[in-house]
């Protein structure tokens, strides 16, 4: 890790990350990107509306006092498996005809480390990133404070990467 | 009862969680993306501050997709308080609205605890505490885990990834261990 430079960094970085590493071949205008705000604006009307971004949600879950987000993660999950496992069985193209790509994840002790740290930054705040945002648009303006220092988290570890354990 | 009126009910956990499972699809069938959230943070610091640092050193513009998707989420968020709010407080387990009671957190009505979460209690400890440091865990957190709740619980288990699984058991050993075992001390501070 300590040999990237800005020329490599790119796709080595990249496929280290949940995302990034696929993107469309086929060049569309900018405005095709607004198909990527109507899911999130459907995506955020579902988080508000199944109360998944309530911090008693969240506390109830890490108590399991209540069988809501288990049930919610769960279905989601299943949901998603079936259709992955679709779009493998049939090669089901996007829209403009690309193969998708679904690139696998390799292990690094950053996922058991990381992980429990954002477990503890999820049981305090009552929210993952998502739902940040969709509290945030819901009302809760104070939440900005939130999302700012999650920010910075996210800049730190930038920072901070070549010196942690992976 | 009006659609409309259905829609302002809370909606059970069969219909949401479905309803996100299909993000997972649509997302790679609309554009070849898979469904991941917390990236969307390294591209605001790639951005807007990336200071030379290697992570951050990458064309972020191929990612704006990812930054329309969470704008979306906002904008969903204003528009769920605009046209589909529920005025009836949420109902919760009673055992937490008992403990929580003796925190002094008795304002259980709202998505959010008003009496830990506002600009006002930004001012006290342990406001201080769970959105300043809580909200420094959650970036700092899913960033070296490499994903949340969507880009790993969600979208990596839906693609049998194993290190998803490994991440997921570990968000959900730091949220219980955090829930249960230190957050009554930040709670009586």
């Amino acid at each position: 890790m300590s040999t990237v430079n800005n020329n490599n960094t790119d796709f080595e970085v990249r496929s280290l990350d949940a995302m990034c590493v696929n993107e469309e071949e086929v060049k569309t205008p900018g405005w095709h990107n607004l198909k990527y705000l109507a899911f999130g604006v459907l995506f955020g009307i579902i988080l508000i509306k199944s109360e998944v971004v309530s911090w008693f949600r969240i506390q109830e879950m890490f108590r399991l006092q209540s069988f809501h987000m288990f049930g919610v993660i769960g279905s989601a999950v299943v949901v998603g498996a079936i259709s992955v496992f679709l779009i493998k069985k049939f090669k089901i193209k996007t829209i403009n005809g690309e193969t998708i790509l679904l690139p696998n994840k390799t292990f690094n002790k950053g996922q058991i480390y990381g992980g429990l740290i954002f477990g503890f930054g999820w049981a305090m705040t009552g929210a993952c990133p998502g739902p940040l945002f969709a509290q945030l648009g819901y009302g809760a303006a104070a939440v900005s404070v939130t999302i700012l220092m999650a920010t910075v988290g996210t800049w730190v570890y930038g920072k901070l990467r070549e010196k942690l354990p992976h | 009862m009006t659609v409309i009126e259905l829609i302002k009910q809370p909606w059970p956990w069969y219909v949401a969680g479905p309803l996100i499972g299909l993000m997972v699809p649509a997302l790679l069938i609309f554009g070849n993306k898979t469904f991941g959230i917390s990236s969307s943070l390294r591209h605001v610091c790639a951005a807007c501050v990336p200071a030379k640092i290697p992570f951050f050193s990458y064309d972020w513009k191929k990612e704006i997709w990812n930054l329309f998707f969470v704008f979306g989420i906002f904008l969903g968020g204003i528009l769920a308080a605009m046209f589909f709010k529920n005025e009836a407080a949420i109902l919760l387990n009673a055992d937490l609205v008992i403990e929580l009671s003796t925190y002094g957190v008795n304002d259980t009505s709202g998505l959010i605890p008003a009496d830990l979460f506002s600009w006002s209690s930004l001012g006290t400890l342990r406001g201080f505490v769970l959105m300043v440091l809580g909200g420094f865990l959650v970036g700092f957190g899913t960033r070296y885990a490499g994903g949340c709740t969507s880009g790993h619980a969600i979208m990596g288990l839906s693609n049998l990834q194993l290190p998803s699984l490994i991440a997921t058991i570990s968000f959900m050993a730091g949220g219980f261990i955090m829930a249960n075992l230190i957050l009554p001390y930040i709670l009586s501070l």
